[in-house]
C-alpha cells in the first residue's frame, strides 16, 4: 500500500501504522503500553546518544536503513563503555513510500535490535510531502560499565587495534549508486559483543571510536588531537577486503576516508593487546581484527608506507560520498 | 634479494651528478607521495610535479564564464568536483551554487544524456575540463547527442594536451633533467609521443604505472639514462600501453576537435596545446571568449606548476593556503601538486 499525507495525521491510518508494522516489530512490555513517554529503569550513570540516517538506496546488500539506524546507536554508546539498553526511533516517511518497504525497514531494525540486546521503547511518525523517501533518527541510552573510556585517553605505547576491513559499507552504497555488479556487502553491525568480551576479561579500554563517515584516517586524527599524541601506523597491517581494494583501484577512492557501519577502533595498553586482539577475533564481526599501529609521544597521525617510507595521513577534506548513513 | 630491493638499494646509495626528474600527471604525484618514494631515493634524486592537472592549468575566464552562466534562468552547469572550489576573477561555481546558481556534480559526461532527456526544458552545460584522457568522454557525448538529436546539451570547453606544454617546460625550466611520463595519457596517445620528444630534446622520457615499485623502476631506468648520458623514450607500462596508443579515442576526440594555442593558467600560451570544437560543432559551444588569466596575489602556483618552486616552498603553504581555504588551484584539486603535498606529505611530522 502506498503511504500518503492522511497516513500522519494522528488519527485511524496514524495507528495502522503503528499497529500493523512497528509495535509488530519492535514489540516489548514498555513500548506495548503506547504511553507518551516510556519510563525505564537504569544502573547509576548512563550514556546518550542519538543520530539520524538519510542513506541512499534504502536497501543494499548486507544491510537497510533500518539496521543502520540501530547499530549506530548502539555502536556510539558502547564507544562511551555503555551496555545498549534502550532505543527510541523517529520515522520521517515522504509520501509515496510503500507499507511493504516501512515493513521491511521495521522487521530488520526489530531484528538487530534483538541481536543488540537493546529494546526499542519510544517512537514517533511523521508523513512529509515527497517522493517516497524514509528517513530516521534514533536516540538510546545505556548503562556505563566501563570507566574512563574517551578519545582523549590514548597513552604513549598503547596498541591502536581495528575490528575489521575498511571502507566495506561505503564501497557497497558507492556500488549501488553506481550500478556495479559485485559481491562487497556493507558491514553494518552492531558490536555488542566485542566490546562486552574485553570488559568481560578485563582488559582495560584506553580509546574506542567507531569507524564510520570520514573513515578511518579522520578518526585516528580526532583521537591523536584529543590525546594529545602522535599514531603511528603501519599500511602492510591495515585490513582491507581484497574486493573493496580493488573497487578503490578502478575509482581512484582510499580505504583510510571510508566509512564503515560495523567497525571500531579499540586503544588498549600494549601489555594487553595480543589478548585483546585474540578476544575480538573470537567474537561476532570481529575475526578480521589487526593491531595497525601504536600511540607516540607527539602530533599528528603517520603511516609507514609498504615501500617503507613515511607520510602524514590527515582528516578528510570534502564531503567525502553524501548520504552514506 | 628481490629485485624490488635491487632497485631500492641502488636509488638509496645513488652517487652520481644531481637529478631533477619532472613527473607530469597529478596522479603520479600523489603516488609518489602517499607510497612515500621520495625517502626511499638518494638525495641527489629530486621528483618534481609538473602541468599535470587539468584544472590546475585551467584559466580563470573560464571559470567567470560558468559563474555568469550558472545564474542563467533554466541553465544547469554539469561539473567534476574538482573544478567546483576553484575561484575565477572572483567567484568559484561552490559559490555561485550558494548564491543560487545551479550546479550538478557528475562523475562521467554521459550522465548529461539521461539529465538533458528528462529536463528537456533546461539548457545544460558541461564544464568540459582535461587532457587526451578525459577528451574521448566529450567526443562520446556529442556523439550520443547528434545521434539521439538532443539539443540542450552545450559544453564550455578548456581541454588541453600535455606533450606541448612538455615542450614548454624543456624550453623554458632549464633544471630538469629527465620526465616521468603520465601512464594514463600515454595509454591515448602511445608511446610515439614521448619518444617524439626524447629525440627532440634529448632528455630520459620513462612511461610507467602507478604504484610504488613501477615508479622506482622507472626512477632507475632514468638514472640509468643520465649515468650513461642517453636521452631515449622507455615504455615500462607496455600492460596497457601501446606505441600507437589508442586509435579509436584518437579519432573520436579528432572528429570533434582541433587543436587551437590555449592559455594555461599561471604559464601562457602554449601553441597547439588547447583543443576546441571543430567549426562544424561550433554550435555546441557554450559561448567560449577570449581567455585570460588571474592570479591571487602572493600566490606561486605559476611557478608551482611549472615546477620551479616545490609546493612546500610557497610562502602561503598550510597558513593561508590549505583545503579548506584554497588561494590557488593547485590546492584545491585533488590532482593539484600543493593539495597532494598538504596532505600526504610531511607537513609538521614529529620523528
Amino acid at each position: 500500500m502506498i503511504i500518503d499525507m492522511q497516513y500522519g495525521s494522528g488519527g485511524k491510518e496514524t495507528g495502522t501504522l503503528i499497529g500493523d508494522i512497528f509495535l509488530k516489530h519492535f514489540s516489548n512490555s514498555i513500548l506495548n503500553k503506547l504511553e507518551d513517554a516510556a519510563t525505564l529503569s537504569t544502573s547509576g550513570k548512563i550514556a546518550f546518544t542519538t543520530d539520524s540516517f538519510v542513506v541512499t538506496p534504502l536497501f543494499f546488500k548486507g544491510g537497510d536503513i533500518g539496521r543502520l539506524a540501530v547499530c549506530g546507536t548502539v555502536n556510539d554508546l558502547l564507544t562511551a563503555g555503555a551496555v545498549p539498553r534502550y532505543i527510541s526511533t523517529g520515522f520521517i516517511i515522504e509520501e509515496g513510500a510503500d507499507t511493504e518497504q516501512l515493513e521491511a525497514i521495521a522487521a530488520s531494525m526489530g531484528r538487530t535490535a534483538k541481536e543488540a540486546k537493546v529494546q526499542i521503547v519510544a517512537g514517533d511518525t511523521k508523513v512529509i510531502e515527497g517522493n517516497g523517501g524514509i528517513y530516521i533518527n534514533t536516540a538510546g541510552i545505556g548503562d556505563i560499565i566501563g570507566k574512563g573510556v574517551s578519545i582523549s585517553g590514548c597513552k604513549e605505547g598503547d596498541a591502536v587495534i581495528v575490528t575489521g576491513t575498511l571502507g566495506d559499507h561505503h564501497a557497497c552504497i558507492l556500488s549501488a549508486r553506481m550500478g556495479l555488479e559485485n559481491p562487497i556487502e556493507s558491514d553494518a553491525a552492531p558490536l555488542v559483543s566485542i566490546v562486552h568480551s574485553l570488559y568481560q576479561n578485563s582488559i582495560s579500554i584506553h580509546a574506542m571510536r567507531d569507524v564510520t563517515r570520514g573513515g578511518l584516517a579522520t578518526i585516528l586524527n580526532e583521537i591523536a588531537v584529543s590525546s594529545g599524541k602522535r599514531i603511528d601506523i603501519d599500511e602492510s597491517a591495515l585490513p582491507v577486503d581484497p574486493t573493496v581494494q580493488s573497487l578503490c583501484g578502478i575509482l581512484g577512492l582510499d580505504p583510510l576516508y571510508m566509512g564503515n557501519e560495523g567497525k571500531m577502533l579499540i586503544v588498549v595498553p600494549s601489555s594487553q593487546a595480543e589478548t585483546a586482539l585474540k578476544l575480538i577475533r573470537k567474537a561476532k564481526y570481529g575475526k578480521c581484527a589487526t593491531i595497525i599501529g601504536t600511540v607516540k609521544e607527539g602530533n599528528g597521525v603517520t603511516l609507514k608506507t609498504l615501500l617503507g617510507g613515511k607520510r602524514i595521513v590527515d582528516v578528510l577534506y570534502g564531503e567525502g560520498l553524501p548520504r552514506i548513513c | 634479494m628481490t629485485t624490488l630491493e635491487k632497485i631500492m638499494e641502488q636509488l638509496k646509495h645513488y652517487d652520481g651528478p644531481p637529478i631533477q626528474i619532472m613527473e607530469v600527471c597529478g596522479t603520479h604525484t600523489s603516488a609518489i607521495l602517499k607510497t612515500g618514494v621520495k625517502d626511499l631515493v638518494s638525495d641527489r634524486i629530486k621528483l618534481i610535479s609538473g602541468p599535470g592537472c587539468p584544472v590546475c592549468v585551467t584559466p580563470a575566464s573560464f571559470v567567470d564564464r560558468l559563474v555568469s552562466l550558472s545564474l542563467q534562468p533554466n541553465t544547469c552547469i554539469l561539473s567534476f568536483g574538482d573544478m567546483m572550489k576553484v575561484t575565477g576573477t572572483e567567484a568559484s561555481l561552490t559559490g555561485a551554487k550558494a548564491k543560487g546558481g545551479h550546479v550538478s556534480l557528475i562523475h562521467s559526461p554521459l550522465q548529461a544524456i539521461k539529465l538533458a532527456e528528462e529536463n528537456p526544458d533546461i539548457q545544460y552545460i558541461i564544464a568540459a575540463v582535461g587532457f587526451e584522457t578525459t577528451t574521448p568522454s566529450y567526443a562520446l557525448l556529442i556523439d550520443s547527442m547528434v545521434k539521439n538529436n538532443i539539443k540542450n546539451i552545450k559544453l564550455l570547453t578548456s581541454l588541453k594536451t600535455i606533450s606541448p606544454a612538455i615542450g614548454f617546460v624543456c624550453e623554458n625550466v632549464n633544471d630538469i633533467d629527465a620526465f616521468l611520463c603520465p601512464g594514463h595519457v600515454s595509454v591515448i596517445v602511445g608511446s610515439k609521443s614521448f619518444e617524439h620528444l626524447a629525440e627532440l630534446y634529448h632528455k630520459p622520457f620513462v612511461i610507467a604505472g602507478f604504484d610504488g615499485p613501477q615508479i622506482l623502476a622507472a626512477v632507475l631506468a632514468i638514472v640509468y639514462q643520465i649515468c650513461d648520458k642517453k636521452g631515449e623514450m622507455k615504455n615500462l607500462y607496455k600492460s596497457v600501453v601501446s606505441y600507437d596508443g589508442n586509435p579509436a579515442a584518437q579519432n573520436i576526440t579528432q572528429r570533434y576537435f582541433t587543436p587551437y594555442d590555449a592559455l594555461w593558467r599561471g604559464i601562457g600560451v602554449i601553441g597547439g596545446s588547447g583543443l576546441r570544437l571543430r567549426d562544424e560543432y561550433a554550435f555546441l559551444d557554450a559561448g567560449t571568449e577570449e581567455e585570460y588569466d588571474r592570479q591571487a596575489a602572493g600566490c606561486s602556483c605559476s611557478d608551482i606548476i611549472l615546477g620551479k618552486l616545490s609546493p612546500e616552498e610557497c610562502p602561503l603553504f598550510g597558513g593561508v593556503c590549505t583545503p579548506l581555504s584554497p588561494v590557488g588551484p593547485c590546492m584545491v584539486s585533488a590532482e593539484g601538486a600543493c593539495g597532494i603535498y598538504y596532505r600526504f606529505g610531511k607537513r609538521g611530522m614529529t620523528s
